[in-house]
C-alpha cells in the first residue's frame, strides 16, 4: 500500500468522522469570509449552504457523496440526522407560540399545496405537457421531490415526466435555501407564527430547514413542524382529487 | 447525566416515527406522515409538563441542546448530497415550474400571517 492508499482507506473507513471535519471546516472558512470579506451582509451558514450545493454540482446522484471518500457526507445530511436534529429543535420552542398559530398552520399546508399544484401543472401544460396524468405528476412534483414521483407511480406517468417532476422538486428545495434569507425581511419572516406559516406554505423540510437555519435559527423548530405535514398531505391530495379534477377538466 | 437527555430526544423521535408511519398507512398514502412534527411536539409537551415542574437537570438538557446545535451542520452536510446536476438538467420545464409555485406561495405567506393575527384577536374579544 502506498501512502496515499493508506490514508485513503483510512477515510473511507471513518466517513463520519471525516464529514464532522469537512463541515466544521466549511462552516470555520464561511463565517471568517462572512465577517471579514461581506460586512455580514450574506450570514456564514448561507455561505456555507450555498458553497455546499456548488459543490453537490460536481459530483453525481447523490452530490458528494458520490466520491467514496465523502460518503460520510451522506450519513451526516440523510434523513436520520436530519430528522433527529430537527426534533431537538424543538427543546427552543414554546408551546403557547404553537398553539397561537395552529391554525394558521394548518391552513397554510392546505393552501401551500393547492397552490403550488396547480401553478407548477399549468406551467407544465403551457410548455408541452398537456395530459391530465403529466399536468399532475408535475404538478405534485412542484410539492416536493417526493409528492412527484409517488404521484406519477401512482397514475401512471411515464419516466420522462417523472424525471422533471424530481428535477422540478430538487429546483424548488434549492431554489428555497438559496432565496429564504434574501426575502425574510420582506414576507415579515421574523416571528414564530409566520415561521409557521412559511413551513405549511413551502413544505420541503429540507428547503424550509436550511433557510431558516440561514436567516435566524431560533425560527427552525416552528417552520420545520408545519413542514414535516406537507409531504404527507401532497401524496394523499395529488394523486387522488386533484388527479380527478385534472381527468374531468382535461379530459 | 447528558445521555439521559439524549436517550429522551430518540425516545421522542422514535414515537413520532412510529406514529407518523401508522398515519401514513391509516390514510393509505404509505410513507411518514409527520413523524417528525409528532417527535416534536411531544418533546415539547412533556417538556411543558413535567420539567417545568421538577426542572430539568442541565446536563440533561445539554444532552438535548447538543444535537439541536448539530442541526445547522446536518443542514450544510445535507445540502452538500442533493442532486444538484439533474436539477439543472431537468430541463427548463423543472427550472420555471419549481420557481414560479414557490414564488406565488411567499407572496401569499404575507397574507395569511395577516389573515392569522386578525383572527386571533378576534377570538380574543
Amino acid at each position: 500500500m502506498s501512502g496515499i492508499e493508506v490514508i485513503d482507506s483510512l477515510l473511507i473507513k471513518n466517513g463520519l468522522i471525516l464529514a464532522f471535519l469537512t463541515v466544521g471546516l466549511m462552516i470555520l472558512v464561511s463565517e471568517l469570509i462572512s465577517k471579514k470579506v461581506l460586512n455580514r451582509r450574506i450570514p456564514g451558514v448561507a455561505l456555507a449552504i450555498i458553497a455546499a450545493l456548488v459543490i453537490a454540482y460536481f459530483g453525481g446522484d447523490k452530490g458528494i457523496a458520490d466520491y467514496p471518500v465523502f460518503a460520510g457526507m451522506a450519513l451526516l445530511g440523510g434523513s436520520m440526522f436530519r430528522d433527529f436534529t430537527i426534533v431537538a429543535t424543538a427543546m427552543g420552542a414554546s408551546l403557547s407560540e404553537l398553539r397561537k398559530t395552529g391554525g394558521a398552520g394548518v391552513l397554510s399546508l392546505f393552501v401551500g399545496v393547492t397552490v403550488t399544484f396547480f401553478i407548477g401543472g399549468m406551467i407544465g401544460y403551457a410548455m408541452g405537457y398537456k395530459d391530465a396524468v403529466s399536468f399532475t405528476t408535475i404538478g405534485a412534483g412542484a410539492c416536493t421531490y417526493i409528492v412527484g414521483p409517488v404521484t406519477g407511480a401512482a397514475i401512471g406517468a411515464t419516466s420522462d415526466v417523472i424525471a422533471i417532476s424530481i428535477a422540478t422538486g430538487v429546483v424548488k428545495t434549492i431554489f428555497v435555501t438559496i432565496i429564504t434569507p434574501i426575502v425574510a425581511k420582506r414576507i415579515g419572516l421574523d416571528n414564530p407564527g409566520t415561521a409557521m406559516i412559511f413551513g405549511g406554505m413551502i413544505g420541503t423540510t429540507s428547503g424550509v430547514a436550511a433557510g431558516l437555519a440561514a436567516t435566524d435559527p431560533k425560527l427552525v423548530p416552528y417552520g420545520a413542524l408545519t413542514a414535516t405535514f406537507y409531504t404527507g398531505i401532497g401524496v394523499l391530495l395529488c394523486p387522488s382529487i386533484f388527479y380527478l379534477l385534472m381527468v374531468y377538466v382535461l379530459g | 447525566m447528558k445521555i439521559y437527555g439524549v436517550a429522551f430526544l430518540s425516545a421522542c423521535y422514535l414515537l413520532g416515527q412510529i406514529i407518523g408511519k401508522y398515519i401514513g398507512i391509516g390514510l393509505g398514502v404509505g410513507g411518514n406522515v409527520g413523524g417528525v412534527g409528532i417527535g416534536m411536539l411531544l418533546l415539547v409537551l412533556v417538556n411543558d409538563r413535567f420539567y417545568k415542574k421538577t426542572a430539568i437537570h442541565p446536563e440533561t438538557e445539554k444532552g438535548i441542546l447538543f444535537w439541536s446545535a448539530m442541526y445547522i451542520p446536518v443542514v450544510i452536510a445535507m445540502s452538500s448530497i442533493l442532486n444538484v446536476k439533474a436539477a439543472l438538467s431537468g430541463g427548463w420545464v423543472a427550472i420555471i415550474a419549481g420557481i414560479a409555485a414557490t414564488s406565488c406561495c411567499y407572496l401569499l405567506i404575507p397574507a395569511l400571517a395577516k389573515w392569522s393575527h386578525s383572527h386571533a384577536n378576534q377570538t380574543r374579544e
